[in-house]
């Protein structure tokens, strides 16, 4: 596939090693997010549990993709040298990206599951303004995914779980989106995509072993 | 006037009241919703959510609805009524939202990159309402009829504060049916429009100055009474 068509570099940039099945998807929805655009992120990850494997494989998924995140806003964060209202926000969602990773981690014991373990992550950033748009694709990635992977879970308690914190995707993807100037509604009115691209078999060869 | 409860009493099939399992099943103050039931399974939504909100003061109109017989018992035993009731519900509190905001976009009190983002997020709630109409007959219902709102439009600082509640609340009420949402498809179809009204009221919360997390990290759900109690000042 030639470097025009990637719609998010930035998502190809970034690199998860992490031998578990969740890290396997999380890979998948970055490499789908990054050919096809963040509106192909939600069907892939529903064929990717279309196999099934219960709420906990999906908790897991989400976990790890909660630990990108705390990561990213953490780490990466620091590393970079945030200013103003760019370093609010990453102190602010650093924060409740971790909440999120201990809740998850928790409810996949409850469930009687391996919570994974965390896996090592590289971000293609540098700089404030770099930091601040990979934070928006990822964050709209989130929405995506747990929108995706929501009409898979069959625990009422463990989607009631999931979109509690999907909702906290949303907010953190609005609040960067204005920050930068883009806009807070990328998909309009609906944050499912209507397209249905069999991704998988395409964005393989994306994917970091 | 042209109240709602008039235009309801004129439809002939009303639909049977699945929010009333919801009420009954999930509520806390499920004896004074109980008492709705009647009323609901009478009439279509939009009566329901009069006679639910004004039964604590001022219920005359609401009181001789709730006479008639109730069909509660069908209608917790028909599982495809409860989507097709909290897609009426949704459907109802989106086309509130649409009249807001077309009031608010009239009212000129907003110019510029404010007034284009309140401008999409009102043809944003209008595409939620066609949608959620086009879900209710998909699910072989009558969507529900539109309410007619009254909103205070005094100051741009007054109406921005006012739409950072309505999408909280927004948010919260989608949040507060995930789980009782039977079909995958209209799962699907509500989580789409959760983030939304949850992307609207982050943003709102910049314009005001108040957290776009107000919940911390855990966004709080809210159940149909505590979301109808809080709609029925804007009901005309």
């Amino acid at each position: 596939m030639s470097n025009h068509e990637i719609a998010n570099p930035q998502l190809g940039g970034v690199e998860v090693h992490g031998m578990t099945r969740a890290s396997f998807i999380l890979r998948g929805t970055l490499a789908a997010g990054a050919v096809y655009g963040l509106g192909s992120v939600a069907p892939f990850v529903s064929q990717a549990f279309a196999a099934g494997g219960g709420d906990a494989e999906i908790l897991n998924f989400a976990l790890t993709l909660e630990y990108l995140e705390a990561d990213f806003y953490t780490v990466k964060g620091r590393q970079v040298g945030l200013s103003g209202q760019a370093r609010a926000y990453a102190s602010q969602f650093s924060a409740e990206e971790s909440e999120h990773v201990t809740a998850l981690t928790a409810a996949i014991k409850q469930l009687g599951g391996t919570p994974v373990k965390k896996p090592t992550f590289v971000f293609p950033t540098s700089d404030e303004k770099s930091f601040l748009a990979l934070a928006s694709t990822l964050e709209n990635t989130g929405v995506g995914a747990y929108n995706g992977a929501g009409p898979s879970i069959k625990d009422k308690k463990v989607l009631a779980a999931a979109g509690s914190i999907v909702q906290i995707e949303a907010r953190h993807a609005a609040a960067i989106d204005l920050l930068i100037g883009k806009s807070p509604t990328p998909n309009q009115g609906f944050d499912r995509p209507i397209e249905q691209a069999k991704v998988l078999t395409a964005v393989k060869p994306l994917i970091k072993a | 006037m042209s109240s709602p409860a008039n235009e309801q009493s004129e439809q002939p099939v009303p639909q049977p009241a699945g929010i009333v399992e919801r009420l009954v099943r999930d509520d806390s103050d499920r004896k004074r919703f109980l008492k709705m039931a009647g009323a609901a399974g009478a009439t279509s939504f939009g009566a329901f959510v009069l006679a639910a909100c004004g039964s604590s003061s001022k219920s005359k109109t609401a009181a001789s609805t709730a006479a008639a017989p109730p069909t509660t018992s069908t209608a917790a035993q028909n599982s495809s009524t409860g989507d097709l009731a909290i897609v009426n519900y949704a459907l109802t509190l989106e086309y509130l939202e649409t009249e807001f905001y077309a009031k608010v976009v009239a009212s000129g009190l907003f110019t510029g990159t404010v007034g284009n983002l309140i401008k999409d997020f009102g043809a944003q709630e209008q595409t939620h309402v066609e949608a959620l109409k086009g879900t209710a007959e998909k699910l072989g219902g009558t969507p529900a009829a539109k309410p007619e709102g009254k909103f205070p439009i005094q100051s741009a600082s007054q109406v921005a504060h006012l739409a950072y509640t309505v999408e909280n609340l927004g948010a919260s009420a989608y949040l507060g049916q995930a789980g009782s949402i039977q079909s995958p498809e209209v799962l699907a179809a509500a989580l789409a429009i959760h983030t939304v009204e949850a992307r609207h009221a982050a943003t709102l919360g910049t314009l005001v100055k108040k957290s776009v997390t107000p919940d911390g990290a855990f966004a709080k759900p809210a159940d149909m009474p505590t979301v109808l109690a809080a709609v029925k000042p804007f009901l005309a």
